[in-house]
């Protein structure tokens, strides 16, 4: 789960990381009643999920409160890097001596979290590693990442004194909110050194979404305020515990298990079609959630056919043909079906579907061809 | 030979009394896997289809030895049955979980490595030696003992990969299912050390996906170690939007980073022949196996 700027921040100032004042405005209104109450030149920053935000456009300064109304009405409703800005952060502009990077991230291959320091803040952090790879500091985490660790890498980076201090007592925040809150990534950048302490003037946090029966509190949040992080079809299917990602082309797919979906938009690509979503029914599903996932496809108006790809391990195939015709039944459509049935109960799955006019293929490559070809055939 | 279990390896179920626990302790039976004893905190002295169950892996053990133990239990109680398990003794843990959180996989890795205890998983479907052990949830049927070993990210896609191979009479060694998840107990490279080491094992099928980089360090480990045993490899997620996970929780691409087109290319680098389809495997298998 990705957190907004301000969401991260909230979180920063909660453990004892400064942030620039400011405020989350919803109108160009609100984005003035800020800056006139900041009363200073400010920064008016898009609250989206992507990253790339400055270069698209999404960061605009703001040295009146008119021009801080201007900013957020140009931002506000706007489309940027996928999503539809529907707040913006209105904050006190701040002019750091230098930015720096702090990170809290994993490292999938040692298994283990990594704590990344960088004296090159405010620029993508994938890119100073290409360029300038001995800015980059790093430690692996064993069990904790004490306050000596952290005293360690500040002068590994080259800080000495009460900015050592300073930045290794922050260093550790960064640390504890990490494991507290379970992140994948929890990011400071750039942090900004001032004369008297350093201010985190971008924040960007994913929590571990497996970890999210242990955070009430985000799972509450993303429940409450779905309509600023995900589409009304993602809402449905996260509802209903399908794991759904939404593509941008019309054949609907619905396998069990990833990566066999993953190998059938693969193939669907390669044959010269083009999906329009990831669904993972998971193992086991019983009818009901098929005839979910099934439904949630057969509204979608970009969908022009479907391809339903089940290898049946656990799961039985003649209750996905059950949920098959269930949605059939509650959705009249046009759409083409072409199911591929194979495994537990396939001989019953089979004969319920081909009784209803279904068309039923055995093989993987020989389904995805056929609904390939049917759209291409404009039916 | 098999690699990590055999026909003699003695098995418990932790979360035995479960829907999944129960049902896959009777698929196990029938397959012929020793399974000794369960365990389910509050359930101790019942029986699940003629498997005594325990309060604790200590008492289990008390009563019965075994190796290994597979994991059913719930994502929140993953990381306490693992820890319990590690420090019973068990030597090889199975975890078949889905959901466990990142920072408990990390505990649980890194208390196994101190004691020398191998995991596979969590979000695994197992191992299958076919004809011999099933520590697991895979469809006994489409596998069949023969010289394929194959060791895979997937579930269901790997049970496809394998009705494949066994259609034309390609039978598997052992099927390693390594999980889904960011972080995960055995590596592409240490299965594929274990399979260097098997003499049941002509052909090895590596099945990746995007995210990560077990792929490339797979790669990396057939070229400095010269591998000497064909690999054959597919990746899924060719076409998979960067920034999205797409159903496990270790296939996503961050940024540039976990890209299905890196870890194909770090394969033809290391002579290893990517399959463009699932299908195409078992043909390339057949190329390899004159």
């Amino acid at each position: 789960m990705r957190l907004f700027e301000f969401e991260a921040k909230k979180i920063f100032e909660e453990y004892g990381i400064s942030v620039p004042k400011g405020g989350l405005a919803e109108t160009p209104r609100e984005a003035r009643n800020i800056a006139e109450r900041l009363d200073c030149p400010v920064v008016v920053k898009a609250q989206i999920l992507s990253g790339g935000r400055g270069k698209a456009g999404g960061i605009i300064f703001a040295e009146t409160p008119s021009d801080a109304e201007r900013a957020a009405e140009r931002l506000l409703g706007a489309a940027l890097l996928n999503s539809t800005v529907k707040r913006v952060l209105v904050e006190e502009r701040v002019k750091p001596l230098r930015e720096l990077y702090l990170g809290v991230t994993l490292d999938r291959l040692e298994r283990k979290y990594v704590f990344i320091a960088s004296t090159r803040g405010g620029v993508d952090i994938e890119e100073v590693a290409r360029a300038a790879p001995e800015s980059i500091f790093r430690r692996h985490i064993e069990s904790e990442f004490r306050s000596y660790h952290a005293r360690e890498l500040a002068r590994e980076m080259g800080f000495s004194g009460s900015n050592m201090l300073n930045l290794s007592s922050l260093m550790v925040k960064l640390y504890n909110l990490s494991m507290d809150l379970d992140v994948l990534v929890a990011e400071i950048n750039p942090l900004a050194e001032l004369k008297d302490g350093y201010v985190a003037l971008d924040g960007r946090i994913i929590i571990d979404d497996n970890a999210l029966f242990r955070h009430e509190e985000f799972k509450r949040l993303q429940e409450k305020e779905w309509q600023f992080r995900m589409s009304e079809v993602e809402y449905e299917a996260m509802k209903y515990n399908l794991n759904y990602v939404k593509l941008d082309g019309n054949i609907g797919v619905i396998g069990n298990g990833a990566g066999l979906v993953m190998a059938t938009l693969d193939l669907i690509h390669q044959l010269g079609g083009k999906p329009s979503n990831f669904l993972d029914l998971g193992g086991g599903a019983d009818s009901e959630r098929v005839a979910k996932a099934l439904e949630l496809l057969l509204v979608d108006p970009g969908v022009e056919g479907i391809l339903i790809n089940i290898l049946g391990g656990i799961t039985r195939c003649d209750e996905v043909a059950k949920g098959i015709l269930e949605a059939t039944e509650r959705v009249r459509t046009e759409k083409s079906i072409v199911i591929r049935l194979s495994g537990r109960r396939e001989k019953e799955a089979k004969k319920l579907l081909t009784e209803a006019g279904f068309e039923v293929l055995e093989g993987m490559e020989a389904a995805v061809n056929e609904i390939v070809s049917i759209l291409r055939r404009g039916f | 030979m098999a690699i990590y279990v055999g026909g003699d390896t003695r098995v418990i179920v932790q979360g035995i009394t479960g829907r999944q626990g129960r049902l896959h302790t009777e698929l196990m039976l029938k397959y012929g896997t020793r399974i000794v004893a369960g365990v389910t905190p509050g359930r101790g002295g019942e029986e699940v289809v003629g498997i005594p169950v325990y309060d604790t892996v200590k008492e289990a053990l008390s009563e019965y030895e075994a190796e290994a133990s597979i994991i059913f239990v719930p994502s929140p109680f993953a990381l306490d049955a693992s820890l319990e398990a590690i420090e019973g003794g068990i030597k090889l843990l199975v975890i078949i979980t889905e959901g466990v959180p990142v920072n408990d996989a990390i505990r649980i890795l890194n208390y196994a490595s101190k004691n020398n205890v191998t995991v596979i998983g969590p979000n695994s479907p197992g191992i299958i030696a076919p004809d011999r052990c099933k520590i697991g949830i895979m469809p006994e049927d489409l596998f069949m003992s023969g010289e394929v070993g194959i060791v895979s990210r997937s579930g269901t896609l790997t049970y496809e990969i394998a009705m494949q191979l066994t259609k034309k009479n390609f039978g598997q060694s052992t099927c390693v299912g390594i999980g889904g998840d960011p972080v995960v107990g055995l590596s592409f490279s240490e299965v594929l050390e274990a399979f260097r080491e098997d003499e049941e094992t002509e052909v090895v099928v590596l099945v990746g996906e995007i995210g990560g980089e077990l792929e490339e360090d797979a790669a990396k480990f057939i070229i400095e170690e010269e591998y000497p045993k064909p690999v054959i490899a597919f990746v899924a997620g060719r076409t998979a939007p960067p920034g999205k996970r797409m159903g496990h929780a270790g296939a996503i691409v961050m940024g540039n980073a976990g890209t299905a087109e890196s870890k194909i290319r770090a394969f033809e680098r290391a002579g290893v022949r990517v399959a463009s389809s699932p299908s195409e495997i078992a043909e390339l298998v057949s190329s390899e196996i004159q």
